[in-house]
């Protein structure tokens, strides 16, 4: 991958052009109030437009809701020009073993085409049953088998949020349920399939949508298998993508200078102070919130309070006390 | 002839739900509704600092963190005695505004609105049911999927208000015990303001009116899913300087109204995946002991109940218990939509309020209800005030909060010894609607209202996903 694509920055110009043109065109249609909206879209659709299952294991849904915060592209965009999402519990029209068996043909129609995302972590204990993700032909799917079938044929697989990338919350210190990250999961399977981490509690919808992105820029300039292996060589040891997990929050920080002079704030409320003695996670935490921001850009964690190390594979055991200087 | 037909996944509802039915002569004759997921918090709680727990129990509902936030926060402050400053509580009040606001504009649009209309022939809109019962005509349809469509940046500036105060949505930095960790600067003020214009000309320009129109449409479902039409309200929104409710704490049972009282609350795990010990008041009842084998269990949801009866919660029975004006919009559109005439929430009637057409309404009146108190509190902010306690050593101590997630209500108890969360019980909204059958045999709220939807072709129950989706669960 070249330089523009995998930067630091915000989304590389040309497919930040690339979604800007799909905005306007999607506004023209909807401004007009026309029912011939249908056919507008066919119209503008990308070529490149692979199919999507959106699987929910144990987690909150808030990377989900994360994913609608995303602005450039917006939502819209995302979901009618960027990806197909064939299966998402949240989002798609169907409902049951409608929904369900449209995913399993799907699947088998597009072996190594389609993509899998997975939010939340999985468990195996008790047959699966700690979390259930539908039925069909009278037999119920635990995501953990149904991970297990499709997975194999998918041609990446993104774990979406710290739940789906290394555990998380569902995997914290007390739970009973053997919970665990896609990865992990793997692993003890024995799948073989990429998967590319995109962290966070819940990840920034930049991340998400980001990936998928660079994903299918690749894919478009080198075909399915080699775009997915372009992208793989674009991750940390951690499987994050350096587009967006390359810096600690600590580096890009705009207080950092009153953490080298010394100037701690004395609560959350003092915003002349630099929040590190009071328990900030920035400089073990690798994600470019500083940069990026949050919903529209209006605030950020820090800003507001601290990080909490959301984005790390031992959040949030690792991370806590939050309130506390715990690093060194 | 009997049919019983499983609907699993539900979606466009947040978590994972199934649906059983059991249906003949076109009518659901009885329903059980399967909550298909358990993580367990208050296992992962126990050992960790106090003020952890309001990072961690956001992790509970992606949908409503900020209320998780404030329950937890609430326990806290309950327990060791602490006073939150004015200001905290009105930024506490506009936080949980904005993502009120935020999760109805998503239950309806993004969610239920695809029961009534068809959108573009591409996913998410295809596939769907194979009656899906649609009505509206080329027009009417054009304008729900650009109010479909114009609802996604509104649901995204709701969040964005959130964020002006709370750092970040979903899962909010701004709460935090002791009162609320933002300044307040004129700017924040202005940015605050300037998407609260836009997102409340939306809710009456277009989501309130929608919901209107939409109940002549589907005049049938007006009438339909009464359920056992009792209604419970803890209370939300705190008075900044009386701490009396906007929308107040009350139960509506059997046709009068009670004061409410959080001893009456009970948890029964008898048809849900927990040890019989797993049950009891969420003031001492231990964290859930997960058997999955137990005989006639079919949830990992509990059962609550208040005073040994289901409650509906949600925007409907906050309105009916507050009897809360309705909007000027609805008081000019009920007589030529629902053909009467109506000036507060309750002249509606039982009828139409315990429906699936008034349970979505409810909610679209609540949107604007409050997106007309946060203005007044947004007039009280004023740059520099200070939003911040200072907490006292958190050694010993125990506590309990109540307040109303979007979808309904939410009860949180702490136990602190030795420093350390030592009990934590989480009484989440979905255990009151969403609940399985209780320990006397009685159906949870949803299920009770599932029985007697027409169910006009087996192979498309689509009137089921309407009343589920019309909770909100």
């Amino acid at each position: 991958m070249d330089e523009a694509e995998t930067g630091n920055g915000p989304l590389s110009r040309r497919i930040f052009l690339r979604s800007s043109l799909m905005t306007a065109a999607l506004l023209g249609v909807t401004r007009t109030m026309r029912p011939c909206v249908a056919e507008a879209l066919a119209d503008t659709l990308h070529a490149m437009r692979p199919p999507v299952f959106w699987l929910q294991g144990m987690g909150c849904t808030g990377c989900s809701v994360s994913l609608l915060n995303s602005l450039h592209p917006d939502i819209a965009n995302v979901l009618l020009h960027v990806i197909r999402m064939d299966f998402h519990p949240t989002l798609m029209a169907d409902e049951g073993e409608g929904a369900m068996e449209f995913m399993l043909r799907m699947a088998k129609e597009q072996d190594k085409g389609f993509l899998l995302v997975v939010e939340g972590a999985v468990s195996e204990e008790k047959e699966g049953r700690y979390c259930v993700i539908g039925e069909a032909g009278h037999e119920e799917f635990p995501l953990s088998s149904t991970l297990a079938r499709l997975a194999p044929h998918a041609a990446a697989v993104l774990a979406v949020g710290t739940c789906a990338a290394y555990g998380g919350v569902s995997a914290a210190e007390g739970s009973v349920t053997g919970a665990m990250g896609v990865q992990d999961f793997f692993q003890k399977k024995g799948i073989e399939t990429p998967v590319v981490n995109i962290p966070g509690c819940p990840p920034h919808p930049d991340w998400m949508v980001g990936t998928l992105l660079l994903l299918l820029d690749a894919v478009e300039r080198l075909g399915m298998a080699e775009g997915v292996a372009a992208l793989a060589k674009s991750l940390d040891s951690r499987g994050r993508p350096l587009a967006f997990y390359g810096n600690t929050t600590h580096e890009k920080c705009p207080y950092l200078y009153l953490f080298d002079e010394g100037r701690m704030a004395a609560t959350l409320a003092d915003k002349a102070g630099c929040r590190y003695g009071l328990g900030c996670k920035g400089p073990g935490a690798w994600c470019d919130s500083p940069l990026r921001r949050w919903n529209g850009r209006v605030n950020w964690c820090v800003e507001n309070a601290l990080c909490i190390g959301c984005v790390q594979p031992d959040f949030p055991d690792g991370q806590s006390p939050f309130y506390e200087k715990n690093l060194w | 002839m009997a049919v019983t037909l499983a609907i699993d996944p539900v979606t466009r509802i947040e978590g994972h739900l199934k649906a059983k039915l059991d249906v003949s002569d076109g009518v659901v004759q009885d329903a059980w509704l399967t909550g298909g997921m358990f993580r367990g918090f208050e296992n992962i709680l126990i050992g960790r600092d106090p003020r952890d727990a309001v990072q961690i129990v956001q992790r509970i509902c992606g949908v409503c963190p900020v209320s998780h936030a404030l329950a937890s926060c609430l326990a806290l402050e309950d327990a060791f005695h602490v006073d939150v400053p004015k200001t905290g509580v009105i930024l506490r009040n506009l936080m949980q505004g904005a993502n009120f606001l935020q999760s109805h504009i998503l239950s309806f649009y993004q969610l239920s609105s695809q029961d009534f209309f068809q959108g573009p022939q591409t996913p998410p809109f295809v596939p769907r049911q194979s009656a899906p019962d649609l009505r509206l005509g080329e027009a009417a349809t054009a304008m729900m999927l650009d109010q479909y469509l114009e609802s996604l940046n509104i649901r995204a500036l709701c969040h964005e208000m959130a964020a002006i105060f709370g750092g970040r949505m979903p899962h909010v930095h701004g709460i935090v015990p002791g009162g609320a960790s933002s300044a307040v600067t004129a700017a924040h003020i202005q940015d605050f303001r300037t998407r609260l214009k836009k997102v409340r000309a939306f809710i009456e320009e277009r989501y309130v009116p929608l919901l209107y129109l939409l109940s002549e449409t589907y005049a049938d479902l007006a009438r339909v899913g009464k359920g056992w039409a009792n209604a419970m309200c803890v209370g939300v929104f705190p008075h900044p300087d009386t701490g009396e409710a906007v929308l107040r704490a009350g139960v509506w049972a059997n046709g009068r109204e009670y004061p409410f009282e959080p001893d009456n609350v009970m948890e029964n795990v008898r048809y849900s995946w927990f040890t019989e010990a797993s049950g009891g008041s969420p003031f001492n009842a231990p964290p859930p002991a997960v058997d999955v084998d137990k005989p006639g269990a079919y949830s990992f949801s509990k059962a609550a109940r208040y005073n040994g009866m289901p409650m509906e919660v949600g925007p409907h029975a906050r309105l009916w218990i507050g009897d809360a004006e309705l909007s000027p919009m609805g008081r000019e559109l009920a007589p030529k939509y629902l053909g009467m005439r109506a000036s507060r929430f309750r002249e509606l009637g039982e009828t139409f309020v315990f429906s699936v057409m008034g349970r979505h309404l409810a909610r679209a009146e609540e949107t604007w209800l409050v997106a007309n108190a946060m203005e007044g509190w947004l007039d009280e902010l004023a740059p520099g005030q200070s939003a911040l306690a200072p907490l006292p050593e958190l050694v010993d101590g125990a506590g309990y909060s109540l307040t109303e997630a979007p979808r309904r209500s939410l009860m949180h108890c702490m136990k602190v010894k030795d420093g350390r969360l030592a009990f934590y019980q989480v009484l989440p909204a979905t255990l009151w609607n969403a609940s399985p059958r209780d320990d006397a045999g009685l159906r949870g709220p949803m299920e009770e209202a599932l029985v007697g939807m027409p169910v006009p072709d087996e192979k498309s129950p689509v009137n089921a996903g309407r009343l589920i989706r019309a909770f909100d669960p």
